[in-house]
């Protein structure tokens, strides 16, 4: 039994990891009225970084420069988005695309249109004395690389942050009535602002994460959706961190069953597995699935500017 | 919107100020290339020249790479283009498209053996009834749940690319039961090449009719005034219009969904000729560029079109010619959009500041 699950745990935490980092910076975006669908952008971008900032500087170089390159793409939302105010769905697109196009476009020009095979240093697993001893679980969720244990402390910090301080609570009065929000004294740009930046470096990290803890190496677009992936996290986990986490483990769940139907030969249509969180995603936001409920702003068209 | 104006001068002007327009946005792309060109240490000459060769240097790259391009790319295009105005944020063009080339596939192949035109009639049929059905749940949670159509269509963007996944590795797979993808339509059902053209098939008739129909009526009929009111401004068009926004918004999510289901049709009958998982680079995201570079309108959205579908084609041959990466063609695109939407913001911001605006008047 140990040996099935064991795997199976281990696999999910570790698809579970990048999406939870995305999807908690999003949640925080969303919770101020906006959606930010250039989250894959930055993942993309921070997974860039990690290979630039780690070839030769080590894995903290490289997960700081992740950090760096999510928080440009960030920067330019907030610029288009928060100072324009440009449409945000159609900004989001845009830097999307722009991250697809640039990372593509700089890897290329730097490593060559080959991509040589590159190896750069990774981050190792750091078990947690005592924990990582535990049956079943312990390897699973105690003998992990560093950044999932600071997913284990963010999700509660966040959760703890919205609900009991003043910041947090003008940030959600933002999602729900910015009008209000403003002509309460809350610089709701600023907020705004700060949230996606933030999102932007969590974002930036989850490529890292994909880079210097699990690929090892670059590849073109390989973020491969998890942007769009944490925009549903978010959605189902009913904006809040804890609900987020259960989120990306159960996309997460849904990739490692799928990876052991077919390492199992069995045939089963494993495509199902992939397309069931996505489906409970759309029954959770039609409300089948608890109570799901967005902040009354969200996805809206920005206030004119005062 | 300058329009109302009827006379010869008037509709001279306006044509002249299109063209001017064009000329502009041409112009800004082959500065930006070739500042971009340059910035990488690339030959500006040589890649320009790859890409002008690539799209238009011939007869063969223009029919056979760039309009063959341009064709999912009007389709899915107007499909964006129609969906916006309406306040309806469609962007799931690339599931529509997935959903349309799978039942185009199907049918095709089930029906091998009657007529090839009532096939071809019958598959493309099914490619916008399968747009408009995959449009539908998403239209649906709007309508019924509030759901926002962004979050939602994305979500039906990732179930049809696993649908289409498992259907050619289960139901729709080739016999030897190899590869994944579905057996090669009959030849007889291939959509007919155009004389003296290339690879250019009369799907090109489709898009540009369908640009010019749903043009049509945007400028010319009631249903067209009701979907660009319920998309300006939802409240007023119920209040004082005594429209049903509801209803309007959702009859142009079906036909948003069947207009990007006809180009997975008209793609599968007229260049792949098989159902397999990638069968769109992408067709339904970039048509967001190409909807929105046309203002939202269709007859526009034929040229937009036309100049990604040349830039597509022409960044391969950058690729191959001049050493540049195919990838900074997509770098372009994004810069357009994004001057596009700022430029369309500040223009908004200065002439009226504190007027309600519809979702994306770009």
């Amino acid at each position: 039994m140990t040996d099935v699950v064991e795997p199976l745990l281990a696999a999910t935490i570790r698809t579970a990891v990048p999406l939870a980092l995305a999807a908690l910076g999003e949640l925080l975006v969303e919770r101020t009225g906006l959606i930010n669908i250039g989250l894959e952008g930055a993942i993309l971008a921070g997974a860039l970084g990690a290979l630039v900032g780690a070839s030769g500087h080590g894995v903290a170089l490289g997960f700081a420069s992740a950090m760096v390159a999510g928080m440009v793409v960030a920067l330019l939302f907030v610029v288009f988005v928060v100072w324009i105010r440009a449409d945000q769905i159609i900004a989001g697109t845009a830097l999307t695309l722009l991250s697809m196009g640039a990372t593509g476009t700089l890897y290329r020009a730097i490593y060559g249109s080959s991509g040589a095979a590159l190896s750069i240093p990774t981050s190792a697993a750091l078990p947690i004395p005592g924990l990582a001893a535990l049956p079943v679980v312990g390897t699973a969720l105690f003998s992990q690389p560093p950044i999932t244990y600071l997913v284990y402390l963010l999700a509660p910090a966040l959760a703890w942050w919205l609900a009991s301080t003043h910041a947090g609570l003008a940030l959600r009065a933002i999602g729900d009535r910015p009008d209000a929000a403003e002509a309460a004294g809350i610089a709701v740009d600023r907020v705004r602002s700060l949230a996606v930046l933030f999102s932007g470096a969590l974002g930036g990290l989850a490529g890292g994460t994909l880079v210097l803890a699990q690929a090892g190496t670059f590849a073109e677009g390989m973020s491969a959706g998890r942007g769009f992936i944490a925009i549903a996290i978010v959605a189902l986990g009913r904006w809040t961190p804890l609900g987020v986490i259960g989120g990306a483990l159960l996309f997460g769940a849904a990739s490692a069953l799928q990876f052991a139907f077919q390492a199992m030969g069995w045939n089963a249509p494993y495509q199902v597995f992939l397309a069931v969180p996505y489906l409970l995603t759309l029954a959770a936001l039609a409300g089948a699935v608890g109570r799901a409920r967005a902040p009354a702003s969200l996805g809206q068209a920005l206030e004119p500017r005062r | 919107m300058k329009r109302g104006a009827h006379t010869r001068t008037s509709r001279r002007a306006s044509v002249a100020w299109e063209l001017a327009q064009a000329g502009v946005v041409l112009l800004a792309i082959v500065g930006t290339t070739a500042l971009l060109l340059a910035a990488g240490g690339y030959a500006v000459d040589s890649g320009l020249a790859a890409l002008w060769r690539g799209s238009m240097g011939s007869w063969y790259a223009f029919t056979s790479a760039t309009l063959v391009r341009a064709i999912p790319l009007m389709l899915t295009g107007v499909s964006v283009a129609i969906a916006f105005r309406a306040g309806v944020l469609n962007i799931g063009a690339e599931g529509q498209l997935l959903a349309g080339a799978a039942a185009a596939a199907a049918v095709a192949l089930s029906l091998d053996g009657l007529p090839a035109v009532s096939v071809i009639v019958f598959a493309l049929a099914a490619s916008a009834l399968g747009g408009a059905g995959w449009a539908s749940i998403a239209a649906f949670l709007r309508a019924r749940f509030g759901v926002l159509e962004v979050i939602s269509t994305i979500m039906l963007n990732f179930i049809a690319l696993h649908a289409v996944s498992y259907l050619v590795r289960g139901p729709l797979q080739e016999p030897t039961h190899v590869y994944p993808q579905s057996s090669t339509i009959g030849d007889a059902i291939h959509l007919p090449r155009i004389a003296g053209a290339g690879r250019l098939h009369i799907g090109l008739l489709l898009a540009v009719g369908a640009s010019v129909v749903a043009g049509w009526v945007l400028r010319r009929t009631a249903a067209g005034f009701r979907l660009i009111a319920a998309g300006e401004s939802p409240s007023a068009a119920t209040s004082a219009g005594g429209i049903d926004v509801m209803i309007t918004t959702t009859l142009t999510f079906f036909v948003s969904g069947a207009l990007a289901g006809l180009a997975g049709g008209v793609e599968v009958l007229g260049v792949t000729f098989a159902l397999y998982e990638n069968i769109s680079p992408g067709y339904g995201y970039t048509a967001i560029a190409v909807a929105l570079l046309a203002r939202l309108d269709p007859w526009r959205v034929a040229a937009t079109a036309l100049l990604f579908g040349g830039l597509e084609a022409g960044a391969g041959a950058m690729q191959r010619d001049a050493g540049v990466p195919s990838t900074l063609v997509t770098v372009i695109e994004a810069a357009l959009i994004l001057a596009v939407v700022a430029v369309g913001a500040l223009r908004r911001r200065s002439s009226v500041p504190d007027a309600a605006t519809g979702p994306i008047a770009a």
